[in-house]
């Protein structure tokens, strides 16, 4: 079958080979010196800005897009908002990459609409007196949050339609208060697509490069743009080196992944 | 003054009035079926007993208690839902003890209670099960359950039986009416399945846009409806033209055959047209009869229904169906036989709107 | 609903309207401002007069349209036959289009450099042919889960065993059968996951930097680092292409959709 063909030549096989590469020294041999090697130099604080970008921008993403989808679901909106919101999340959800860069570059950099704005009307300097920089930790935040946020309400919004008005209202003639429904029914429910959702949109962060590159070129120090200037010039001094950082990257997607689907199949046994 | 008292309730979505000047008063311990077809009104008034919707107009009482600036949350009434609407993320232990959870019960009291009520929905083995595991009867007995723990003082259902299968539905019902009489729980029951209402019932609402038909017993709603409507909704019924002779002596002719009613027919005039009713299973075949309790017609068609064989036959203008037992030694009539049906007079019905 | 929660509601929704639309609005304010104190299309007309715009603006529309052909090829045939013959087999074969979205991108072409590299079995990086073929293989991996989805969700909703079986009966071959008969009746599906592919790929920057291959995205980085106002009108070029697509996406669902279906 050609797909299989296909898939092993261009998907699985480069994959394995990196994989085996992280456990390879120079001459072939079986080592786990790569990974050990991987608590050296720059490489922890790398993994661990883009751990902290990730989680920051996937929580936030959660949050914010959780409110929009509950407005949208609940009524505290008008009907008709819905399904345009979630066509244009739908748009929105697939724009990583280096135009999205630029769009951030244009609004809060150094010259930006808002950041103009902000100093002309209100004498407000991002930099000087929010300490906020388009090519720092929360820069990179704050642009990735583009793409999370719709994420999340593609994701959410279905959830939130299965919690069934019947819950609320057996909840209440129970005796509870809008408050311990949500306490002790809606958000226990919620809870795995919520978490799975976060597991998602963490490796959504995690595995996102151009968005980086664009934005900050080799400035902040995260684990795709490290990656990236060791493939195009070795700056590790090791290659070995490079195949465990990608390894690396591949286990903390694939643990964030394998989190969202088992507790997205939770989720659905209990809304069946 | 009765335990649950509506009063002149009306209710509108926009404008649309839903329910028109209800009023009805259930006493203490009684099991009231609202009947009618959907959009009727009934589950409208029933959802404004439990709160989730404000009347328009009227007021309700509970024991006394106006529950007019009530939530649904204060009013401590039972309800269960169509789609049983256990909450997902408890099992079945836990979603029986929400409500005395909710009121701040010490432990060991709901561990009491929530057994106490899975005995009696006899369903102790199923204490650590989660709602995803059972079957709809058996979600339906824990919502029953959940419904009844926190000891309400009216319990709300809500076409509680219309999901399950055909069997299932007749065992829970008569298990429903069996733990109401038990615990002697004020009961309002919404549905729109004629047979459900007639037994289990203590009295019977026949709704029909927005207005009480007639409210009675389930003996009295089957055997003497007061309109046409409530004599269609409830049960089969045969619903004859007939025209008047001599509204002085209750003379009236059904086709050719004439017929004296016992029953005044009123304020008519001769020429007039009637409705008369009369149920299929009223009548039976004999050959010969005559009279004020008898009509003869053509078979138009005969029906194998299992126990019983209903036929079809042709009286002047109308269409009269008619049941017989099924037994081994029965002929069916044939299509195109020429039969009497014999009836007793009180059988045969003035229908006035 | 409350009058709390409304207000909260609506507040969630402009805070999120605002979060998409200012950056859009910024982005596209920038690039008109080429020329000092007024608006103008300077910067537009300073991108469309480049020619290495023209070279990798179309090196990117040529390598998502062979992209699109081989996704095809290689998706609808195998949806089909899954459907067909072997749905035991479908939640692997899920699984497998579902990878990409595990695997980041940077991972996979890092792995293609040292799998294909010059001195391997297979030396596709050593000709600028052979490295266009593995980009382009590249890119219908990374648009393979879109592309499986779309295609696996429009086979679902026409009854494939009974197609095949009149297709059969009327002396149909098998390649008959997927171009004349099945083909044509997933062509809504199709079409949304070529859409889908051609957004992914005109932007698409990590595997075409990496492969070294002149193509749109890297360009537009390269312009990005070096020049003032150029990169926000590509970037307003880009956004529009890929709004475009994602409008088309939606048209042809939804025409898809009214139209009657026919058994």
């Amino acid at each position: 079958m050609p797909f299989v063909i296909f898939v092993t030549m261009f998907l699985i096989l480069p994959t394995m080979n990196i994989i085996i590469g992280a456990f390879q020294t120079a001459d072939g041999s079986f080592t786990f010196q790569n990974i050990i090697d991987l608590q050296n130099g720059t490489i922890p604080s790398s993994y661990w800005i883009s751990v902290k970008i990730s989680v920051a921008s996937a929580a936030l993403g959660c949050a914010i897009g959780f409110a929009m989808a509950a407005a949208v679901v609940f009524g505290a909106v008008p009907g008709w908002i819905k399904s345009p919101l979630l066509t244009f999340s739908g748009v929105a959800s697939n724009f990583a990459g280096v135009p999205l860069a630029f769009a951030f570059l244009a609004t809060f950099g150094p010259v930006g609409l808002v950041t103009l704005f902000l100093r002309n009307n209100f004498g407000i300097v991002l930099q000087r007196d929010l300490g906020f920089s388009i090519l720092s930790f929360w820069g990179l935040t704050v642009t990735y949050l583009f793409f999370q946020i719709p994420l999340m309400i593609l994701i959410i919004a279905p959830a939130l339609e299965g919690l069934k008005k019947e819950w609320r209202e057996a909840a209440e003639v129970l005796g509870a208060t809008a408050t311990q429904y949500w306490r002790m029914v809606a958000f226990p429910i919620l809870f795995p697509s919520l978490l799975g959702t976060f597991a998602l949109l963490f490796a959504n962060a995690f595995g996102a490069v151009a968005t980086a590159i664009a934005l900050t070129g080799s400035s902040l120090n995260i684990v795709p743009i490290q990656l990236y200037a060791q493939i195009r010039g070795d700056v590790l001094g090791n290659p070995h080196l490079g195949y465990a950082m990608a390894f690396g990257m591949i286990v903390v997607t694939a643990v964030a992944n394998i989190i969202y689907i088992w507790l997205r199949i939770r989720a659905e046994r209990w809304l069946k | 003054m009765s335990f649950l008292t509506l009063t002149s309730i009306q209710k509108s979505f926009g404008p649309v009035q839903v329910v028109k000047d209800f009023n009805m008063g259930i006493e203490k311990g009684e099991f009231v079926s609202f009947l009618g077809p959907s959009g009727c009104g009934k589950t409208t008034i029933l959802r404004m007993i439990a709160g989730f919707e404000t009347p328009s107009g009227g007021t309700i009482q509970i024991g006394g208690t106006s529950q007019e600036n009530l939530k649904p949350n204060q009013r401590n009434i039972g309800m269960v839902f169509q789609a049983y609407a256990l909450f997902p993320n408890m099992n079945v232990a836990d979603n029986v003890a929400f409500g005395l959870k909710i009121a701040g019960k010490p432990k060991a009291e709901i561990d009491a209670r929530v057994k106490e009520m899975l005995g009696l929905i006899k369903l102790d083995h199923l204490a650590e099960r989660y709602p995803y595991q059972m079957s709809g009867g058996q979600q339906q007995r824990v919502a029953l359950a959940r419904a009844l723990a926190p000891k309400p003082q009216v319990l709300l259902l809500d076409e509680p039986l219309s999901a399950l299968d055909a069997k299932i539905r007749v065992s829970l019902r008569e298990e429903i009416r069996m733990i109401q009489q038990q615990l002697g729980i004020t009961t309002v029951f919404v549905t729109h399945d004629q047979e459900e209402a007639l037994s289990i019932s203590d009295r019977i609402v026949v709704m029909n846009a927005g207005r009480a038909d007639q409210i009675g017993t389930p003996y009295e709603i089957y055997n003497r409806p007061s309109t046409r409507f409530v004599a269609s909704f409830v049960g089969t019924l045969n619903l004859i033209e007939a025209k008047v002779v001599d509204p002085a002596t209750n003379r009236i002719t059904i086709g050719d055959q004439g017929i004296t009613l016992r029953e005044p027919l009123g304020a008519v005039r001769a020429g007039d047209t009637v409705s008369l009713a009369l149920r299929p299973e009223a009548g039976s075949i004999a050959e010969g009869a005559k009279g004020d309790t008898a009509l003869s017609g053509e078979v138009i068609s005969s029906n194998f229904l299992g126990s019983v064989i209903r036929t079809r036959m042709k009286v002047g203008e109308s269409v009269i169906s008619f049941d017989m037992f099924n037994s081994p030694g029965l002929v069916p009539p044939a299509v195109g036989d020429v039969v009497t049906l014999r009836f007793t007079a009180s059988d045969l019905l003035i229908i006035r709107e | 609903m409350s009058i709390w929660a409304r207000i909260a509601g609506w507040a969630a929704l402009i805070f999120g309207l605002l979060y998409f639309f200012v950056p859009l609005g910024g982005l596209f304010e920038f690039s008109l401002k080429a020329r000092r104190g007024v608006y103008s299309l300077d910067a537009y007309a300073s991108v469309f007069a480049d020619p290495q715009f023209q070279q990798t603006f179309g090196y990117s529309v040529i390598m998502a349209l062979v992209t699109i052909v081989i996704g095809i090829l290689i998706v609808v045939p195998t949806a089909y036959w899954v459907r067909l013959k072997m749905p035991w087999a479908r939640p692997y074969v899920e699984f497998l289009t579902l990878m990409p979205l595990v695997i980041p991108a940077i991972v996979i072409v890092f792995g293609y450099i040292r799998l294909y590299n010059t001195s391997s079995w297979l030396p596709l990086t050593g000709s600028v042919m052979g490295t266009n073929i593995l980009l382009a293989f590249g890119y219908t991996i990374l648009a393979l889960p879109y592309m499986y989805r779309a295609v696996d969700t429009g086979l679902r909703t026409i009854d494939v065993a009974t197609l095949t079986e009149a297709a059969q009966s009327l002396g149909a071959g098998w390649a008959t059968i997927l171009g004349r008969v099945i083909l044509p009746n997933v062509i809504p599906a199709v079409l949304s996951g070529a859409f889908l592919t051609f957004a992914i790929v005109i932007g698409e920057f990590t595997l075409a930097a990496l492969l070294d291959r002149p193509a749109f995205g890297p360009y537009l980085q390269r312009v990005g680092a070096n020049k003032a106002y150029e990169p926000f009108a590509l970037s307003v070029i880009a956004f529009a292409i890929t709004w475009g697509c994602l409008a088309l996406i939606q048209l042809v669902s939804r025409f898809s959709k009214t139209a009657p279906r026919k058994a």
